[in-house]
């Protein structure tokens, strides 16, 4: 699906990972993982819940370097993560946490950042203030204003109802559609990254390992629901053969 | 209101004082408008406000070098276990050495100088500002390090910004316990080997007897320290947790 020519964004080779357990012995969570990202795709690792998404993610944004393998990333690249947790500085308000994150922003772009995700009368606020819904936007908001080179997010609408990750959901596209960015998304559900992904790389419970890599045909925002349904049963039948 | 209850309480201070006063004679315990009369005539001489001065200042040094040495200490140690276990025995020995044992040893190694007696006070203070800060890096947020890490936040504004704001509450909490301890210990190496300051003023009035004075200058610092905690303390407290939701 990738541009012909186009540098890839992340390339990634994992052998092996596993934790000491507190019980001793250790404890295997990541198997052999590779694949690489081609510039301005938008791919979703999507798996059962603890299959080791999460430490994947770790492996990538360089929070955990105690594996086996490789990632490498654009060099001097920025990186833009969104965690499951919207992890903001409850002393400082939205707008700082914004600036902190990216102090080159120029204010014409955040204030355009901030009215796509309904952000525009909560600048002051701090994140006490806000509900968590508001509060995943600031996180989004936060990723996207440094313009990275690659964007990560862990499942960033858990725990939101239906109707609020949905609309979250169509935010995140219009903003990936708008400038397009090198993103992988991580999530459990299936839906949600035919809504958002270009591809979909689908992991095996732990210790996790790519059982299928689906493309899906672009544009994202056009596809109809037989489209989606057809999408559907591919992925499952990858996973049964 | 809240000056009110202030005023108050400020108040039944002073009628017990004067009920005191009367209790136990005047030689021992002065009314509170004798003090009050000694206090002007102190001043108008210049020699309240030049001793009151000279305290503030060696109370000022002496706890900001405590505070300073004691924040990178305490960080240090709570953030590494390594240095916290080499250190920690250090830390008892300090905290149970007995303030007169370091001021006396002070003065014999360093002489009667302004330099020994700054140094014996914030080293007094020194690791109780050390234990309050290390709780307080033992309880930072990890999550919000690993945010700092991914977006490549600078040292200073890690430091600045996601750090100093979790130890803020600590950090108040060492100033007020510091401040007060700190004064009074001052108070004892002014009064072992200072020419000067509150602290010799009330060693000359003990060897006189001279309780008025005594209490004059007691009070005089201690409406000093109550300023410092009204117009400083409470304030800056109040500016680092303005991001709390207030109680309706």
């Amino acid at each position: 699906m990738s541009p012909a020519g186009a540098p890839s964004r992340l390339s990634l080779h994992i052998r092996q990972k596993s934790y000491r357990a507190a019980s001793g012995g250790r404890l295997h969570v990541l198997g052999e993982i590779s694949f690489a990202l081609p510039s301005g795709q938008v791919a979703a690792l999507v798996g059962p819940s603890g299959c080791g998404k999460t430490t994947l993610l770790r492996i990538i944004v360089g929070l955990d370097r105690d594996f086996e393998g490789s990632v490498e990333l654009p060099p001097h690249g920025r990186l833009g993560v969104v965690f499951q947790e919207p992890r903001l500085l409850p002393w400082r308000t939205v707008e700082q946490n914004v600036r902190l994150a990216a102090p080159q922003a120029d204010e014409a772009a955040l204030s355009a950042l901030f009215a796509t995700l309904g952000l525009a009368e909560h600048r002051r606020h701090y994140p006490g203030e806000l509900s968590l819904g508001l509060a995943r936007r600031v996180a989004l908001a936060r990723a996207f204003a440094l313009k990275p080179d690659l964007l990560v997010l862990d499942e960033p609408f858990v725990s939101l109802d239906a109707a609020l990750a949905a609309r979250l959901r169509a935010e995140l596209v219009e903003l990936v559609s708008r400038r397009p960015v090198t993103t992988l998304v991580v999530t459990h559900d299936i839906d949600e990254a035919i809504a958002l992904a270009d591809r979909i790389i689908l992991l095996s419970p732990s210790p996790a390992r790519i059982l299928a890599d689906v493309a899906i045909p672009r544009p994202r925002t056009t596809r109809s629901a037989d489209e989606l349904a057809a999408i559907r049963d591919k992925i499952a039948c990858s996973v049964e053969s | 209101m809240n000056l009110a209850l202030r005023l108050g309480s400020v108040t039944l201070l002073l009628v017990a004082w004067f009920a005191g006063s009367h209790l136990m004679g005047a030689r021992m315990l002065p009314e509170p408008q004798a003090v009050g009369l000694a206090i002007a005539s102190e001043a108008s001489s210049g020699a309240l406000a030049f001793n009151l001065a000279v305290t503030l200042a060696r109370v000022v040094v002496s706890f900001a070098i405590a505070m300073a040495l004691g924040t990178l200490l305490g960080l240090a140690m709570g953030r590494s276990a390594l240095f916290d276990r080499i250190a920690d025995p250090w830390l008892v020995a300090l905290l149970n050495l007995p303030a007169l044992v370091i001021i006396v040893l002070a003065y014999i190694w360093a002489g009667l100088t302004e330099t020994a007696a700054i140094a014996a006070v914030a080293l007094n203070k020194l690791p109780l500002a050390t234990v309050t800060v290390r709780e307080g890096a033992r309880a930072l947020d990890t999550t919000l390090d690993e945010m700092a890490a991914v977006f490549r936040f600078g040292r200073w504004v890690r430091l600045r910004h996601v750090v100093l704001p979790q130890l803020a509450p600590y950090l108040a909490a060492a100033t007020r316990s510091g401040l007060s301890l700190v004064w009074k210990i001052v108070l004892i190496v002014e009064l072992l080997g200072r020419p000067n300051g509150v602290g010799f003023e009330i060693g000359v009035a003990f060897q006189l007897f001279d309780v008025t004075r005594i209490l004059a200058y007691a009070v005089s610092f201690v409406v000093v320290m109550l300023a410092i905690e009204t117009f400083l303390v409470q304030p800056f407290e109040r500016y680092v947790s303005r991001w709390r939701a207030k109680p309706a």
